[in-house]
């Protein structure tokens, strides 16, 4: 289970009012590459893995993911609580606020809402595993593209900088976790078949 | 880190070195899920984790509590900011 701890994972003070940027950053809170795609595709996948370090990993960077969820939310909060009217209106947000006001609403940077269909659990290690491989680069490119959207603010960019070096980690452990399952696999040399039982009876570990 | 140091920290700073451990921690623990036999990590980690237990006590106790699962006479968890509004005090 979760526990809230009332901290940021990486404290955040933005002075400047911006909600154009807000409207980008978004993106990585309700978006297909952003957080809440991350910690769902996680700790969705967690259940099926059938070997200790898979199950691990995916619990914690799913977990973390969490934080990072806060973080975007609390970047998009901070960037559009001063905004007024006017302000909201030429940054384009009228239809966001509209709708959500100054809530953060899991939506991408297009609009869309968020939409479980960008999250793969394919009820195979190796699939999923290689997917979250992709997730990870595909998390670190959107965080590059909204650095260079962010011009000159400071505040914002550290703490993109951060979520982004994140992900390259995350990459680096699921990369390990796929060659420990790859591993296994070799070594019962086990033949993948649609039989599931006889994958998890063959690998404990 | 000594207590003299600890004391001598405002509560902007106590916070910010308690974030320090909790990355190094999640940090260590990531590591360890894919390296569980690396010593050398498993160490740091047991390392970090006393440091943070010791300054989140000494935090909580002046400052209120962290989680909810902090004993109060008073119930300062809903005190401001929350951590979405700043990260400074």
């Amino acid at each position: 289970m979760w526990t809230y701890d009332k901290k940021l994972e990486y404290p955040i003070n933005i002075k400047s009012t911006n909600p154009k940027l807000a409207k980008v950053i978004i993106s990585q809170y309700g978006g297909p590459d952003g957080e809440l795609a991350a910690s769902l595709r996680y700790l969705s996948q967690r259940f099926g893995m059938p070997d200790q370090k898979s199950k691990a990993i995916l619990n914690d960077i799913g977990t973390e993911e969490l934080a990072h969820l806060e973080m975007v939310g609390s970047i998009v909060h901070q960037l559009t609580r001063n905004a007024s009217i006017e302000e909201l209106e030429r940054a384009g947000l009228a239809p966001y606020y509209t709708d959500h006001g100054v809530d953060v609403y899991p939506v991408s940077a297009a609009g869309v809402p968020f939409n479980a269909n960008c999250v793969a659990c394919k009820g195979d290690p190796i699939a999923n595993l290689q997917e979250d491989l992709a997730a990870e680069q595909k998390a670190r490119a959107t965080y590059e593209k909204l650095i260079d959207l962010c011009g000159d603010d400071g505040d914002v960019v550290d703490v993109l900088r951060y979520l982004r070096e994140r992900e390259i980690v995350h990459f680096q452990r699921f990369g390990e976790a796929l060659r420990n399952v790859q591993d296994k696999l070799a070594e019962k040399k086990f033949y993948m078949n649609n039989n599931n039982n006889l994958f998890n009876n063959n690998c404990s570990n | 880190m000594n207590n003299q140091e600890n004391s001598e920290m405002t509560k902007t700073e106590m916070l910010q070195k308690i974030r320090e451990y909790d990355f190094a921690i999640i940090e260590l623990a990531q590591y360890l899920d894919t390296h569980p036999e690396d010593q050398k990590a498993l160490c740091l980690h047991k390392e970090y984790a006393k440091k943070l237990k010791d300054l989140k006590d000494k935090y909580q106790k002046i400052y209120g509590p962290l989680t909810i699962c902090y004993p109060c006479n008073k119930w300062r968890w809903l005190e401001q900011p929350w951590p979405w509004e700043r990260s400074d005090f």
